[in-house]
């Protein structure tokens, strides 16, 4: 990408927050979008997140069963080793990621919508401050509850391992058990909870500042909602290196 | 009233609107006609707000509202009502939260008070059993009908009307064009419409201007507009059958 266009870019993302960040019209219409949002990002993809942890929970174990198949290395290695992918990196960033295609485009294909179909210069005219009224509660809803989604997602990729790599017979319960609980570390889950807030601040921010700016009509939505996704898994990506420095550095 | 002084706005090296001037009287229909692309939807997205032009004034009631800070804009803005042309309701709210959202977002009126507003607005342009309905449910023309009841809930000052029988039927567009001018008169507005209707024009249009290529070639009211010299305006007046049949009867009179 043209360096003055990514400067571009990135300068109107942060007039678009300046925007974003003002005291809201009325509370309560606030927090009603709040919860409304919370829903919407957060219940609306348990499903996925739930299927997808489960899933990735077992893979890591019986990959890190295949990969320990030596005498030297005690069987509850597996579980260490599960626990450690799950906590420090599949839960916050695989999920984030997946959540950035599912809510991502979503949220760009609703603001580019509304921007395309003149409503959201219908709320400017009544003289409500669109970028807060629109994305502020997105942003909120999802730093709030991407915590919660990690926490379950951790969860789950446990019980998945644990349940599946049993039943597999790569792995006994009490090995597993054991080796999830040995050297545990707090830190861990205050890493992984800092990143998830992160991701929880990035994805709708900048899924919605593409949607925000659309201009044209439903291809271009298509495309905002295209470029949202993929700007906004660069973004993480590039935050989950820096955070991961910062704080595991 | 809402005054335009020397409005100029370009896109790059394409100058839409050059030294617009105009008075847009209280209670009055005021017609901006002209063909597509003179610059007419722009003018009134700077009328709004929606644009920012280069340089001039719109002075709502003597207040300059582009030099405004936002604060003090939205003070006017909750007295503008805007008809967009494609209604612009809010695809996720049912008819009744599109009409009850200013109000539930400016005001503190209880529940009660703001569900007779709604209905009354929603009776007022002849549509009140649509409620609870979606605007995917409904058809062009209630669309609009239900976007001009969202733009008077609040009571405002100056409606503006961005081709409001645009995709509309001729008798649906004389219902719109009725409606807008009863509310004008009703609610003593400032209203603004853009149109290039010519049927609007004779209806409704109780002073209009004349936008060519981003100019303001004429001014005057709709008899007047029947018997211009100018040969723009002219061409553009008597573009139909009907109307040059009509032209030439004036003219054996």
């Amino acid at each position: 990408m043209d360096p003055m266009r990514l400067l571009y870019h990135v300068g109107r993302y942060w007039l678009m927050l300046s925007q974003v960040f003002r005291k809201p019209e009325k509370a309560s219409i606030f927090w009603n979008r709040v919860f409304f949002e919370i829903n919407a990002i957060g219940i609306g993809s348990l499903g996925v997140v739930a299927i997808i942890s489960i899933f990735m929970g077992a893979v890591i174990t019986i990959q890190a069963a295949f990969g320990f198949e030596s005498p030297w290395i005690p069987l509850y290695a597996v579980g260490v080793a599960a626990r450690d992918s799950i906590v420090l990196e599949f839960a916050p960033t695989i999920v984030s990621l997946i959540l950035a295609g599912k809510v991502g485009s979503s949220i760009a294909s609703e603001i580019g919508n509304m921007r395309v179909s003149e409503q959201i210069d219908a709320l400017d005219v009544m003289g409500v401050n669109s970028a807060s009224f629109l994305i502020l509660p997105k942003i909120v809803a999802s730093v709030f509850i991407f915590p919660f989604m990690v926490v379950i997602s951790m969860f789950l990729g446990h019980l998945g391992g644990f349940v599946l790599g049993v039943a597999a017979g790569v792995v006994t319960p009490y090995e597993f058990v054991y080796g999830i609980q040995y050297d545990f570390r707090p830190y861990n889950v205050f890493y992984a909870l800092t990143k998830s807030l992160f991701f929880g601040f990035i994805i709708p921010s900048v899924s919605a500042y593409h949607g925000y700016y659309t201009k044209g009509g439903s291809l271009e939505v298509g495309q905002a909602s295209t470029r949202a996704v993929v700007y906004s898994i660069i973004v993480l990506l590039l935050f989950n290196f820096i955070l991961t420095q910062m704080l595991l550095g | 009233m809402i005054e335009v002084r020397n409005l100029n706005k370009s896109f790059g090296e394409k100058q839409v609107l050059k030294d617009f001037s105009f008075v847009f009287e209280k209670g009055k229909a005021n017609l901006i006609i002209g063909e597509s692309g003179t610059g007419k939807s722009v003018l009134i997205k700077c009328m709004v707000g929606l644009i920012i032009p280069e340089s001039g004034e719109v002075l709502y009631d003597g207040e300059d509202f582009i030099h405004m800070s936002w604060d003090k804009q939205k003070d006017i803005r909750k007295k503008i009502g805007m008809l967009f042309q494609g209604a612009a309701l809010f695809d996720s709210m049912t008819v009744e939260e599109n009409v009850m959202f200013a109000l539930s977002m400016f005001t503190e009126m209880p529940l009660s008070e703001k569900r007779d507003r709604v209905q009354l607005c929603l009776e007022r342009v002849n549509l009140p059993n649509v409620l609870k309905l979606f605007p995917a449910e409904l058809s062009g023309g209630m669309k609009k009908r239900v976007a001009i009841a969202r733009a008077i809930a609040l009571k405002p000052k100056y409606l503006f009307c961005d081709e409001p029988n645009s995709g509309l039927d001729p008798k649906t567009s004389i219902l719109i064009d009725e409606l807008i001018k009863e509310i004008t008169v009703e609610y003593d507005m400032t209203t603004v419409v853009i149109t290039h209707d010519m049927n609007s024009v004779l209806e409704i249009g109780d002073k209009i201007a004349y936008l060519h290529k981003g100019v303001k070639l004429w001014e005057g009211t709709k008899q007047e507009i029947l018997r211009t010299p100018q040969k723009e305006l002219s061409e553009f007046v008597y573009a139909t059958k009907f109307l040059q049949q009509f032209r030439d009867r004036l003219e054996k009179e």
